[in-house]
């Protein structure tokens, strides 16, 4: 089970990206952001968007990064059912390049944050998190600066209507998100992104807990089924 | 030479934090009076010799394209800047 791992100038969670589909029994493939071509993701059965500052967040975070090349192959193979996860920058990159509805604005707080943070999973038939139970609250470390999730009420009562929540923040909502949303879904649920970080939790020792793990162990599950 | 001024700003109902902060700040300097502080972007996109209607098509491609997220943010004006 081969998962391809983005790296782009001022991507910094490729490596722990990495780490955690090794740890989840995968082969992790390095991309990088100038490749391109039909056949980059011949072979791969997911690819992973990870957390950073892609192009140093200018314009927009991910603004820059939705028009690399190697999203140029990614964008039709996602919208054809190939499962991307995209985590903190890679959820920015997500809604950049309109897979996923909504954008990611500064926190309503103003400051960075890094914290160990409880989320409960909604949705549980995507790609990338069927191996939760629904309802399952799990604890997540969360750092980022521009993680409040907005959309207009029409796209937020469409996305819960559909089920397309995955992720909901507990007990505390770090960032303003609206309706406390962590992570959302394309309709399909090959597309997931999430703001917190799964890839920190999953090696004992390591992150507060071993939470993070059952997305990586979903996708790889699911390509055995395919 | 000509430039096209394109001018983005967060939409009215989305929270500005950036502008929230500066509005604070200009308290703390008792400059105060204002209401609300938005902050938004300018780009100066220049171009060899007069800004044509072409440039100004294309500085709107690049508007709505790259230069803003529509579900954020709107893009107030693009027009070919004043000569000095």
């Amino acid at each position: 089970m081969r998962i391809g791992v983005v790296t782009f100038p001022g991507s910094l969670d490729d490596g722990d990206a990495q780490r955690a589909v090794r740890l989840a029994g995968g082969e992790p493939v390095p991309l990088w952001h100038a490749d391109s071509g039909d056949t980059l993701l011949h072979g791969l059965d997911g690819v992973i968007l990870p957390g950073g500052f892609s192009y140093g967040d200018y314009l927009r975070c991910g603004a820059i990064a939705r028009f690399s090349p190697v999203m140029g192959a990614i964008i039709p193979a996602a919208q054809a059912g190939l499962p991307v996860l995209g985590i903190c920058n890679g959820f920015q990159v997500l809604c950049e390049s309109h897979l996923l509805p909504g954008a990611l604005v500064r926190n309503d707080h103003q400051q960075f944050l890094c914290r160990d943070q409880l989320l409960r999973i909604e949705r549980t038939d995507t790609a990338w998190t069927s191996d939760f139970t629904p309802g399952q609250e799990v604890l997540i470390a969360l750092k980022n600066g521009e993680g409040g999730y907005v959309a207009d009420e029409a796209t937020l009562d469409e996305l819960e209507a559909e089920g397309r929540v995955v992720a909901r923040y507990l007990e505390v909502n770090p960032n303003g998100s609206r309706r406390d949303i962590a992570g959302v879904s394309n309709a399909r649920g090959n597309v997931v992104g999430l703001m917190p970080h799964p890839e920190h939790c999953v090696e004992a020792g390591f992150g507060p807990s071993l939470d993070g793990l059952p997305f990586f162990t979903s996708v790889l599950r699911q390509a055995v089924l395919a | 030479m000509g430039t096209v001024i394109v001018d983005v700003m967060p939409k009215p109902e989305i929270l500005d934090p950036q502008g929230q902060a500066v509005g604070h700040a200009l308290g703390k300097l008792g400059i105060d009076g204002f209401t609300e502080v938005r902050q938004g972007k300018r780009f100066a996109l220049s171009v060899d010799g007069e800004v044509t209607e072409e440039a100004l098509a294309r500085a709107r491609e690049a508007a709505e394209r790259l230069l803003s997220n529509p579900v954020i943010e709107d893009v107030v004006s693009v027009r070919a800047e004043a000569d000095a």
